[in-house]
């Protein structure tokens, strides 16, 4: 089965060279499209022979690379993987779907940047080499660089070379990071092996801050949130989307598989800061959210807070809190992938994004106008829906480590439902527009992007628990690494506080 | 000691009387051939490379000292040798269309590019500061020539004479840096001023020696503060011969640095770490900031090659096998990438249109797609950026630094390689989202297609699968007495 998953990462790389032969556009799209449901179907037999009682690496792969410095293609998933490669196959068809009428020019480099992607993004979420992770990582600015500014809007430049820059320095010194482990591990790119070892206190601390840097600004933590705001914002459709499902997970997807098993003192020691981080980006991407009158710019804030809920999950090491920010993840893909392709609906008929410009969608687009809803709904975390699952645990798990945390994110879900609810009360009731009035509502292929959506958000909503099963076993194994009973002593009694343990001072 | 000349030594030069014998014979065809016919000689010019080049690897394995100490014949030198022809062939390839377009199509062209070749193949394999010296002289009077070769505009003269002055003065730096060594130790010979200083001989009159030695590499491979003549003569020099001396000068100065410092120099070793870590940080500093305001694209390559320079040196600085093999990596990708990206400009250049403003390049993935990838490429593999081959280059070259336990230098390299992708990635946005300014038409030749597709595809590949390339410069540093 590690052929099958080499096949997985590779198809849309080959399938994305086949597309140069291709000269229509219409054609392109077919076959583009062709491509990206060949490739979800691909991936599924990876979640029917996944073994759900174990958390070591499964369908591994491995083939030498540069072997003299035992640099290898070592490819293999567990139960944190799988769930995040299924998200991305399933979506590239919706973006494909999606950017059928508004990409007009150069379709062809279009397509072929979205499954250069493809491949990038779920190399990434399969790599068991750091060089083969670092590249893959890396590779993936060029095409989503390219998207960004060629098909973007009118202040597409600038919100790309932002976004370029802001990740590419981050990143690198993610590569002096692996650089440094290669030589304190034990010269290798191993992970598994860098996992095992263990290194010296000082040593850690550079090294997670290192990583820390890289990831917080992939997530985007609060600080290093101001490049989401207007890549979002100028990026085309799929981009949006694409970044807001897949590549915003990538940050907490580092920090799950590197910070916790390979730096867990640092990671103790930081966790009171990055739990305070978390709790703003949560209150302060709401409030920002609250203030906007652009829709992507609303949906934009909305994940930065949401992606506090993620960072929160990971850094309480405990089950319930790292399974529900695993969760949190899947759902925030579905849920603001979703509403930005909303947005880009909205957007295809009117060419405006200002929410002072719409009102009364609901009696042109009652279709349209349910689905928004209903996205909405799951994105303040409504009870039945996905979103709801995935923050419950996230609280449960800070509560179990400190009740004032957890209090105070849950302020983050009051705030949500506040601008989510003022947003489509804004769009879709009210008083119509006359330029709203006329507005076609969903056609088939717009259906067919957010009806299997709707779908994922009642089914995580009502049924999380196979997804649950799946990640189980590897969200324990994890947090076993980090080994959460080994606070060394000497940490101030602030930080013992607010890490849950002794008691308040 | 007297030298005596045997057949077996003439074996060892053969692909140095390859390429002077063969750098006469163009200049002799030159005056019977028809000015149509010159595009002949380029060919010609290849072939010689290609004898030269088959010459080199069946020596490659071979490990002498010749003439007394004053030629080495090593794995080492091979390697340089082997990039050497593939930058002057490539150069060849891009230069018979443009020199065309410039009306600069004289045979002596081919002829002082391969006079300069061998210049830089003495200097690899150079055993004694003489030899050096000697290879030096011969590539830089070539060059001085090749530079001004357009002399019917003011621009390439300004920048031959600047070049010519300028280099000059270094070279007698240089001299005078020799003749201080040879005062230390008594030796013009490497090996033997190394047994020397091992011995203890020197004092300050040595560190003189060394810092004189360093101005005058510094000046050939453009380090700041001695590249102030960079910019000007890259800018001014027919682009094909600034692609030229943008790779070729520079692996062959760099190669002669390796041996010279790591060899000669190392047991005071302490001495001159921090010079050169100073140096390198300046430069990629100055090189990279700089090239941010540039509007001319041939000085923005210039600026960026004086910052490659600078990451060229952390390899020198680290040194011992992880540093000398991740300079000789970075050389050999350097060359490749750039060479492509001075390409690119090439084809820009047609008659009437200079085609040097980064601005020219508006809309090119429009009009030329083909072109525009390629530059796409070289501008993300000179900003280090998977999956291409820069990305390999500097990753080799940061673990040598992370290994020798200069991690805040390594640092300060990515930084600044971040603020490199600055100014390589406004190449791309201005080709790829700007629209075209007119309709733009582009230098064809299959010579020069061949020559992108050749970089590109390399550029490509050792991004992709560097093991084969790794692999042999390890092995060619083997036996590499400067190691030991």
């Amino acid at each position: 089965m590690g052929a099958w998953l080499t096949l997985v990462i590779f198809l849309p790389a080959a399938g994305a060279i086949g597309l140069w032969a291709v000269r229509r556009p219409e054609a392109v799209k077919w076959a583009a499209l062709a491509i990206t449901l060949a490739e979800l179907l691909l991936s599924l037999p990876l979640w029917g022979a996944f073994d759900r009682t174990t958390a070591t690496m499964q369908f591994v792969a491995e083939a030498p690379w540069i072997p003299r410095f035992d640099i290898f293609y070592r490819v293999g998933i567990d139960g944190i993987s799988l769930p995040l490669i299924l998200l991305t196959t399933a979506l590239m068809p919706v973006c494909v779907i999606c950017s059928w009428r508004s990409i007009d020019r150069r379709v062809k480099e279009f397509m072929i940047s979205l499954l250069l992607m493809e491949t990038a993004m779920i190399g990434v979420f399969s790599a068991l080499d750091f060089v083969l992770f670092y590249v893959f990582w890396e590779a993936m600015l060029i095409p989503m660089y390219l998207i960004i500014g060629v098909w973007g809007g009118p202040k597409r430049l600038y919100a790309a070379i932002k976004f370029f820059l802001y990740t590419l320095a981050g990143s690198l010194l993610l590569l002096i990071a692996l650089l440094a482990l290669y030589f304190e591990g034990g010269r290798t790119f191993d992970l598994m092996k860098l996992m095992e070892a263990s290194y010296g206190a000082s040593f850690q601390f550079w090294i997670f801050w290192a990583f820390f840097l890289a990831f917080a600004i992939k997530v985007p933590m609060f600080p290093f949130h101001t490049w989401l705001p207007d890549a979002h914002v100028e990026a085309p459709t799929a981009g949006s989307v694409v970044l807001a499902s897949v590549l915003l997970k990538m940050g907490a997807y580092g920090f799950l598989r590197f910070c916790l098993p390979m730096t867990p003192h640092a990671s103790q020691l930081a966790m009171p800061g990055i739990a305070a981080l978390s709790i703003v980006a949560i209150l302060y991407g709401a409030y920002m959210a609250l203030a906007q009158d652009d829709l992507k710019r609303l949906i934009a804030y909305s994940s930065v807070s949401h992606m506090g809920f993620v960072t929160l999950g990971i850094f309480v090491f405990n089950v319930q809190g790292v399974e529900g920010a695993l969760l949190q993840m899947i759902n925030h893909g579905i849920t603001t992938g979703a509403l930005f392709l909303c947005v880009g609906l909205l957007y295809e008929r009117t060419h405006s994004r200002l929410i002072s410009d719409y009102g009364g969608v609901a009696r042109s687009m009652p279709r349209f106008a349910a689905c928004l809803v209903i996205f909405a709904l799951s994105s303040l975390g409504l009870p039945g829906t996905n979103s709801f699952v995935g923050e419950f645990l996230v609280l449960v798990g800070a509560f179990r480590v400190n009740p004032s945390v957890a209090a105070l994110a849950a302020l983050g879900l009051i705030l949500a439902a506040v601008y989510l609810l003022w947003m489509v009360q804004r769009v879709v009731w009210g008083a119509g527009r006359p330029a709203v009035e006329r507005l076609p509502d969903l056609s088939w292929r717009e259906a067919a992007t957010l009806v299997p959506l709707v779908g994922a958000v009642f089914w995580i909503g009502v049924y999380p628990e196979p997804l649950l099963a799946v990640m189980h076993h590897s969200v324990e194994h994890v947090v076993a690494q980090v080994g959460r009973d080994s606070l060394p002593d000497g940490v101030p009694l602030l930080v013992r506080w607010i890490a849950g343990r002794g008691t308040a001072p | 000691m007297t030298p005596t000349i045997l057949f077996s030594d003439l074996v060892a030069i053969l692909p140095e009387m390859i390429i002077s014998v063969g750098a006469c014979a163009l200049l002799l065809l030159d005056l019977v051939l028809p000015k149509t016919a010159r595009h002949w000689l380029a060919y010609l010019g290849l072939i010689i490379l290609g004898a030269a080049g088959a010459a080199t690897i069946s020596l490659a394995a071979g490990q002498a000292e010749l003439f007394g100490g004053l030629f080495i014949l090593d794995p080492f030198s091979s390697y340089f040798k082997l990039l050497l022809y593939l930058a002057t062939a490539l150069t060849i390839l891009l230069s018979i269309r443009y020199l065309q377009i410039e009306r600069i199509h004289l045979g002596e062209y081919y002829a002082f590019l391969l006079f300069a070749t061998c210049g830089l193949m003495v200097m690899v394999s150079g055993g004694d500061l003489i030899t050096i010296f000697l290879g030096l002289e011969l590539a830089s009077v070539s060059l001085y020539i090749l530079v001004g070769l357009n002399r019917h505009e003011l621009r390439p003269i300004e920048a031959s004479a600047k070049y010519f002055v300028l280099g000059s003065l270094s070279a007698a730096i240089f001299l005078y840096g020799m003749s201080l060594l040879f005062g230390a130790t008594g030796t013009t010979n490497l090996g033997a001023a190394a047994t020397a200083l091992a011995r203890g001989h020197g004092g300050p009159v040595l560190l003189m020696a060394m810092i004189f030695l360093l101005v005058g590499f510094g000046f050939k491979v453009a380090v700041v503060p001695f590249h102030m003549w960079t910019p000007d003569v890259y800018e001014g020099a027919p682009t094909s011969v600034t692609a030229y001396m943008s790779v070729a000068v520079k692996a062959a100065t760099f190669a002669v640095f390796l041996r010279v410092f790591l060899e000669v120099f190392n047991p005071i070793k302490p001495h001159w770490t921090g010079w050169l870590i100073g140096l390198a940080l300046a430069t990629m500093v100055l090189g990279n900031l700089a090239a941010i305001v540039q509007q001319n694209i041939k000085r923005m390559l210039a600026y960026s090659s004086i910052a490659h320079a600078g990451y060229a040196m952390i390899g020198l600085i680290v040194g011992g096998e992880l540093g000398t093999m991740s300079l000789m990596l970075y050389m050999a990708i350097y060359t490749l990438m750039n060479l492509g990206a001075f390409g690119v400009v090439i084809l820009l250049r047609r008659t009437g249109v200079v085609g040097e403003q980064i601005s020219d390049l508006s809309g090119l993935a429009k009009e030329h797609p083909a072109a525009a990838l390629a530059m796409l490429i070289f501008m993300f593999s000179l900003a280090g950026l998977p999956p291409t081959a820069g990305f390999v280059a500097k990753f080799y070259l940061f673990m040598a630094a992370i290994n020798a336990g200069l991690v805040w230098l390594a640092v300060a390299g990515v930084l600044l390689s971040a603020v490199s992708a600055y100014y390589y990635l406004r190449v791309v946005m201005v080709m790829y989202m700007k629209e075209p300014a007119g309709p733009i038409e582009l230098a064809w030749s299959p010579p020069a297609v061949a020559a992108l597709v050749i970089a590109a595809a390399a550029t490509l590949f050792i991004g992709l699968y560097p093991a084969p390339l790794v692999g042999y410069t390890q092995d060619a540093i083997l036996h590499l007495s400067l190691l030991r």
